[in-house]
């Protein structure tokens, strides 16, 4: 019980299956198929500044309006009973134990110029309008496949904002504004931070939903990746030193977030 | 969780009674030759097309589990949909397969770089019912590594009840702004690119980086018009009326006319691609003999006919060809009138720099439309290192001035 | 305030759910095409059932998350207890090389692990790209879970319970047994349930380094969405739901009985 060994076979594992991996895709990134050093796939990737790109743009906009959809609804849940809470939550995590493809595919079925809402909209004379194979699409597929994530540890924090705390600060005058914003906003920040990085992170390297709701005619970095290594370009070193890219900003931009989560949470405990 | 299993076990046990051996028995000529690895627990490993075989749907033939039946080798099938793909897998180095179904320009392009096995015809005794013109071929010169399995071309398809006729007969209908956003393009680099360079004028087969580029061009320019880049997800969208032109491969054009009646197609007046798929053996395989006597079954007139009825491509066997009805023998779509022939081109295996280039140009082409300063990434990147690096110093100074407010104020140390 | 917010509710919960119900509908639909009723049938199961490309898929995700969940909890149980007697420095760098899995994007972790098998393969060890692959590299994204569940409970308990239990005459192993295991097994639980979900829900990782030989479920309805698609996957997607609402349903009444029966004792107390 006392002892480090019991970690031995787990950090063998960890060295063999973590780290010597993310050595290999460093490794791709830098030499060409012949086992030179080069540094020309990291700068090709450069190229590619625009996929990058709307991957980024269309990740935050899904996490935004996640986090604008699931933080009211993660306090409405957060104040029912216990039994109800339970209730609620599992009907939030239902869907999660789906096949996130089978989920996906059911939003084409809705979306399709022949889909569900057009046929509806088109009792009424409206339509047809064009959904499936746009970016908001896309975007409302990340949506729709993360939003648990956000829900979830928004949910946890917020049950352990004890009812009597917003009942004080009614109490002391403030109206629902001021409770939002100094109340609850503060006291929810780790969950909104871990929020945040659990819709971000998949949301920015997925490489299905583009596939399937996009059109494939624009692609995101995820599917860039896949095109690499087992698509239609066949390039590894490329596809490694795009991932290597990914893998750095993503990082970076956890990092950030983390340490705004904890600044804030530092002062709260003081 | 034990429901679950309970669940499944129920499940399996359900599979277990429902499922009914339904066996046509196909008629071979040499049944010896098929029983040879019974019962020693042979396996190979199939990677086809996606709807590329009979899998007893419509009433058809089951020839996967007729094959098993017959020879108790067991197949693992799984698909894929471009031939890019296969390379990919293949190059990748990572999984063993025993037979492939790449066509024309792959096949050349994987024997010259060492990536298949010789076939030993022997094992091959079906291969007499293969037509001559189909025999050593541009692809296969020597006729060492690879089969016919089937040919067709690629062809327009479009809704009779959404294009107008005037539009008609050319490639230009792909490029007409008239029906923007009911345009499907083929999701795979040798087709699309080569429709392009088919409408300006160039061979199909790109010769230089020029032509490429006037090709990449003009795809770009009709990028806003398509609906989306696809595969086989094109029998769904045009069979259900979300689009309305696709070019696509014949066969699979009369697959879905059969479908949906509003669905016609022409020939486009440039000409087109003819191509050959083929059925090879790569290196990694270690099942030869097996792979090889699944190859002969393909060849077996019975399950060629079969396959072809089902998939609707073009058949090189000519035994099956006899089997066939002939309004399916004799459907201009499938076996196309001289005169569409002698315009069509066959892909070629291009050079190494040329394969690249058409892959970049793939990429690019689905990448975006706009331009952004390729420094911008190695900018956030800094950018967001100098945040992270000022939080941090923001915070201990905070933290500093505030345990100095509290020091002072209470006169003692915190601890 | 009342209604507002159990309308609010049931706008995110059909968001949710309308996917879901619509691939069930259709399950039941004669016509292949999507969109179109045509009449009810239930020939997309019985179908189903005959597909034995589904079946062993299905087969092979069972037993793929069985072997790799219970590998990874031994693991990971093992090496938070080895963890956690970490030198502090030592603690830090393996938690964080051990939240890497997590964190990355799963396409890069997916991309590492399909060079690492490569890079073995290519240095003559005998790894086929298949069942082998899927388990080791599960594994690898279940340990991390598994670590992060126990690891708490570790740092709750009181080592001197331990210290205690030798102290009476118990061996390491029983006191090990007796007193160590009961007292973090929840966390264990916990652990091996995320891990089973997870593997069974996995599609990225496992595209990246499944063979010919052994398909998982997720990469079975992948490869059918990208073809002609027929109504069996509706069929599977609605039994899927079914068999995770009981489940679910199971667990969530199993809780509230639970949960009940300590308030009635608690209450009998007083």
């Amino acid at each position: 019980m006392k002892s480090k060994s019991a970690a031995v076979p787990y950090l063998i594992w960890m060295v063999i299956f973590i780290v010597v991996p993310l050595v290999l895709v460093a490794y791709y990134a830098v030499t060409t198929p012949e086992g030179q050093f080069t540094i020309s796939y990291i700068s090709q990737v450069g190229e590619y500044t625009a996929v990058l790109m709307r991957s980024i743009w269309l990740a935050l906009i899904a996490t935004v309006i996640c986090l604008f959809i699931a933080y009211p609804l993660a306090f409405i849940i957060s104040r029912r009973s216990g039994n109800g809470q339970r209730t609620m939550i599992m009907l939030i995590m239902l869907p999660m134990w789906m096949n996130f493809l089978l989920r996906t595919y059911a939003w084409m079925t809705i979306l399709e110029k022949n889909g569900l809402i057009n046929r509806f909209l088109s009792n009424f004379g409206i339509g047809p309008l064009e959904m499936i194979n746009t970016q908001g699409a896309v975007v409302l597929g990340m949506i729709y496949n993360y939003l648990p994530f956000m829900i979830l540890p928004l949910y946890s924090v917020m049950t352990k904002i004890p009812n009597s705390l917003i009942e004080a600060a009614q109490d002391l005058g403030c109206n629902t504004k001021k409770i939002l914003t100094k109340v609850l906003i503060p006291l929810t920040i780790p969950g909104i931070s871990s929020g945040i990085i659990m819709v971000f992170i998949p949301s920015v390297s997925t490489f299905i939903i583009s596939r399937m709701l996009g059109g494939g005619g624009n692609l995101l970095v995820g599917d860039l990746i896949e095109l690499q290594f087992l698509g239609n370009a066949y390039n590894p070193n490329l596809g490694a030193a795009i991932s290597l890219v990914l893998m750095v900003l993503i990082l970076l931009c956890m990092s950030i977030t983390n340490q705004f989560g904890d600044e804030e949470k530092g002062e709260l405990l003081k | 969780m034990k429901k679950l299993f309970a669940i499944a076990a129920v499940a399996l046990a359900m599979v277990g009674t429902m499922a009914l051996p339904v066996s046509a028995q196909v008629t071979v000529e040499d049944p010896d030759y098929y029983t040879r690895f019974k019962g020693q627990g042979k396996s190979i490993n199939v990677h086809n097309w996606g709807e590329y075989i009979s899998d007893g749907g419509d009433g058809g033939m089951d020839v996967i589990q007729e094959f098993e039946d017959l020879t108790g080798i067991k197949v693992n099938y799984t698909t894929f949909s471009t031939n890019e793909e296969v390379y990919a897998r293949l190059r990748n180095g990572g999984a063993s397969y025993d037979l492939l179904f790449p066509s024309d320009y792959m096949v050349s392009r994987m024997i010259q770089e060492g990536m298949l096995n010789p076939l030993n015809f022997d094992n091959l005794p079906n291969y007499k019912y293969i037509d001559e013109s189909f025999r050593n071929t541009a692809s296969d010169p020597e006729n060492l590594y690879s089969v016919p399995y089937t040919w067709g071309t690629v062809v327009m398809i479009y809704n009779t009840t959404m294009v107008d006729e005037m539009d008609l007969g050319s490639w230009d209908l792909l490029w007409n702004e008239k029906y923007m956003g009911e345009i499907l393009m083929i999701g795979n680099s040798r087709d699309t690119f080569g429709i392009a360079l088919k409408r300006l004028g160039y061979p199909m087969n790109p010769e230089n980086q020029e032509q490429l580029d006037e090709a990449l061009e003009s795809l770009k320019d009709q990028k806003p018009l398509t609906q989306a880049y696809v595969m086989d997800e094109i029998f769904d969208k045009m069979i259900g009326g979300e689009a309305s032109i696709a070019p696509y491969y014949a066969g699979d054009a009369l697959t879905m006319m059969a479908d949906n009646p509003d669905l016609s197609y022409f020939f486009p007046e440039e000409g087109t691609n003819r191509f050959i798929d083929y059925v090879v053996i790569p290196t990694c395989s270690k099942e030869q003999e097996c792979a090889e006597m699944f190859m002969n079954f393909l060849m077996e007139p019975e399950v060629a006919a079969a396959n072809i009825e089902y998939i609707g491509y073009s058949s090189p066997n000519t035994a099956a060809l006899e089997l066939l009805p002939p309004e399916v023998t004799e459907n201009p779509l499938a076996y196309p009138p001289d005169e569409v022939i002698e315009k069509t081109e066959a892909w070629i295996n291009l050079s190494d720099e040329m394969n690249l280039a058409v892959d970049r140009a793939w990429t690019d082409l689905l990448s975006s439309d706009e331009e952004y300063n390729r420094w911008l990434i190695p900018i956030l990147m800094v950018l967001a290192i100098l945040a992270s690096i000022g939080i941090n110093v923001t915070r201990a100074y905070r933290r500093r001035r505030e345990k100095a407010l509290y020091d002072s104020l209470n006169g003692t140390k915190t601890p | 305030m009342k209604w507002l917010s159990k309308s609010y509710v049931g706008v995110v919960m059909t968001f949710l759910y309308a996917p879901i119900i619509v691939l069930i509908v259709f399950s039941f639909n004669q016509s292949k095409s999507r969109g179109a009723w045509t009449g009810f049938t239930l020939d997309w199961y019985r179908q189903l059932f005959h597909n034995e490309t589904i079946l062993q898929s299905l087969m092979n995700t069972l037993v793929i998350a069985v072997v790799s969940s219970v590998i990874a909890t031994l693991l990971g149980t093992l090496a938070a207890i080895g963890i956690v007697n970490m030198k502090r420095w030592q603690r830090n760098l393996v938690m964080n090389i051990t939240y890497m899995p997590i964190i990355n994007p799963e396409i890069v972790v997916g991309v590492s692990l399909m060079l690492l098998f490569v890079w073995i393969k290519s240095m003559g060890v005998a790894v086929e790209f298949g069942f082998v692959t899927l388990v080791l590299a599960h594994i690898t994204f279940n340990v991390p879970y598994v670590i992060l569940n126990v690891m708490p409970k570790l740092r709750q308990m009181d080592t001197s319970l331990y210290e205690a239990a030798q102290d009476l005459g118990c061996n390491p192993r029983q006191a090990f047994f007796k007193v160590v295991v009961p007292e973090i097994l929840p966390g264990i639980i916990s652990g091996f349930l995320m891990s089973f979900t997870y593997s069974l829900d996995d599609f990225i990782i496992s595209y990246f380094v499944s063979g010919p030989t052994s398909q998982t479920l997720p990469i079975t309805i992948y490869s059918m969405t990208r073809r002609k698609v027929s109504p069996e996957i509706n069929a599977l997607s609605a039994i899927i739901f079914v068999v995770v609402l009981v489940v679910l349903l199971a667990v969530n009444i199993h809780d509230a009985h639970k949960e009940r029966e300590s308030r009635m004792k608690a209450r009998a107390r007083a």
